[in-house]
């Protein structure tokens, strides 16, 4: 690797100023597992790594009933898939961030650094979509909110401005508008040739609401490696309100994911294989967040 | 022009100082600076698991932390599972169920069973395969490995029959 600083301030203000000096050519640094790699390939040569693991805004996990889950940009991903809240409240989430890479790079890798590293085969961007997560920024200019949906702008690329730092990500809860909360549920899969340690083919998230009558209220879809950026498939989700969750249902809005999706063919799969893999995850996330709803675990 | 920087930390329960560049991974620090080869580099990012060691008691790959990184922290690497009376368990457990053959993954092996078996002392051996998919090996086919990490577990929960 090329020589560079490293600093590791303890505040945000401190960060963002070290972040913001374009002569510094500074770069957040959390886990490392995706920057030191691509460091060490030659795709950037930041003069400066601004270290953001010991700012405590980014290093916490809070959850309210009401208010919903924050979690620091620097969390990484074991401690939240064990965090009880977490687990309970969000199975969703914690079927993405368990399954970035192995037992190692889950005791670095944060998912912070999975968004903003923008792959469109990371495996919780999707996750986050479905559950209506927004990314809290801090810049010379101020803090800002986006929706994770708009936060990836190309493979590599987001909407983040020089000098801005990803603070925490924020989760509504898990059913907003309801008392119940059991009645909204989420799941994400995805297709790899391993059984772990491995780069999604394609990966599909789901999450849907139920009303009293069993009708699905609200719905969204969204798809990781069948796009430049992961996938918020709205129609997919808007064409499940109002239905009954059924199989049939599931298999329609499938098949909305499927034509949205813009897969490449690579070294990983070709594009018919991923078209068709967008069909089956989906619909196997539909069914799951269903199970889930429904307060059952998932059967796949 | 160099730009160390002096970082104090624990390594395998002694205190050590050294200086080290900030592009210096804390894999390049143990071997190259502090002279512990026991923790190997095998591919550099992250995907072999050669370089697993310890820190404040959590598994991570040794050359996707900086150096500097570990100012006031505690490494465990290979060297440090062994004690004044033998080898540990878990190195005892692997000779006896052939866990290994050349070797060279196998300090990153030991380091990750014990991860492992600190949090989990009694795994599946679906556990086991899922936690150690990050520890690449050419020559076992991982059943002995698999293996011994059960023998480890039974010798370290004293629940080991005669034969196992």
């Amino acid at each position: 690797m090329q020589p560079f600083a490293y600093q590791a301030p303890t505040s945000v203000g401190e960060a963002v100023a070290l972040l913001a000096d374009p002569e510094r050519g500074a770069r957040p640094f959390a886990g490392g597992t995706d920057l030191l790699v691509q460091m060490r390939r030659g795709l950037f040569a930041p003069g400066m790594l601004v270290d953001v693991k010991r700012i405590p805004e980014l290093n916490r996990i809070a959850f309210d009933p009401t208010e919903g889950l924050t979690i620091g940009a620097a969390v990484c991903c074991a401690w939240l898939c064990e965090h009880p809240a977490v687990r309970q409240q969000y199975p969703g989430l914690v079927d993405a961030a368990s399954i970035i890479g192995g037992a190692a790079i889950q005791r670095r890798a944060t998912l912070g650094g999975n968004l903003c590293n923008a792959a469109p085969s990371g495996d919780s961007i999707p996750a986050m979509i479905v559950l209506g997560a927004s990314a809290t920024l801090a810049g010379p200019k101020g803090t800002r909110t986006v929706p994770v949906a708009d936060f990836c702008a190309a493979p590599g690329k987001t909407v983040l401005r020089p000098g801005e730092l990803l603070i925490s990500l924020h989760v509504p809860p898990p059913a907003p508008n309801s008392a119940a909360r059991t009645r909204s549920g989420a799941r994400y899969l995805r297709f790899i040739p391993r059984g772990e340690m491995d780069i999604a083919v394609a990966g599909a998230g789901a999450w849907l609401a139920l009303g009293d009558d069993g009708v699905i209220t609200d719905a969204r879809i969204a798809l990781s490696a069948v796009a430049p950026t992961p996938l918020f498939v709205e129609a997919a989700g808007a064409a499940l309100i109002g239905q009954s969750p059924t199989e049939a249902a599931f298999a329609a809005a499938a098949a909305i994911a499927q034509e949205a999706a813009r897969p490449i063919s690579d070294v990983r799969g070709t594009a018919a294989q991923r078209r068709h893999l967008v069909g089956v995850l989906t619909r196997r996330a539909l069914h799951g967040a269903y199970q889930r709803a429904k307060g059952e675990a998932c059967d796949d | 022009m160099t730009n160390k920087t002096l970082v104090s930390a624990t390594v395998n329960n002694e205190p050590v100082e050294f200086l080290c560049e900030p592009q210096q991974s804390l894999l390049e620090c143990l071997r190259d600076i502090l002279g512990l080869t026991g923790t190997k580099e095998g591919c550099n990012d992250g995907n072999c698991g050669a370089c697993s060691v310890l820190l404040d008691g959590q598994l991570v790959n040794s050359c996707l932390v900086l150096g500097v990184e570990i100012e006031g922290r505690a490494i465990t690497t290979v060297e440090g599972l062994a004690d004044w009376r033998g080898l540990h368990p878990i190195q005892q457990a692997f000779l006896e169920a052939d866990g290994f053959q050349c070797g060279f993954c196998t300090p990153g092996i030991l380091i990750a069973t014990k991860a492992l078996l600190d949090r989990k002392p009694n795994p599946t051996e679906a556990d086991i395969r899922a936690w150690l998919s990050g520890n690449l090996c050419r020559c076992t086919g991982y059943d002995k490995i698999v293996r011994a990490v059960q023998v480890a577990a039974c010798h370290l929960n004293n629940t080991c029959e005669v034969d196992a």
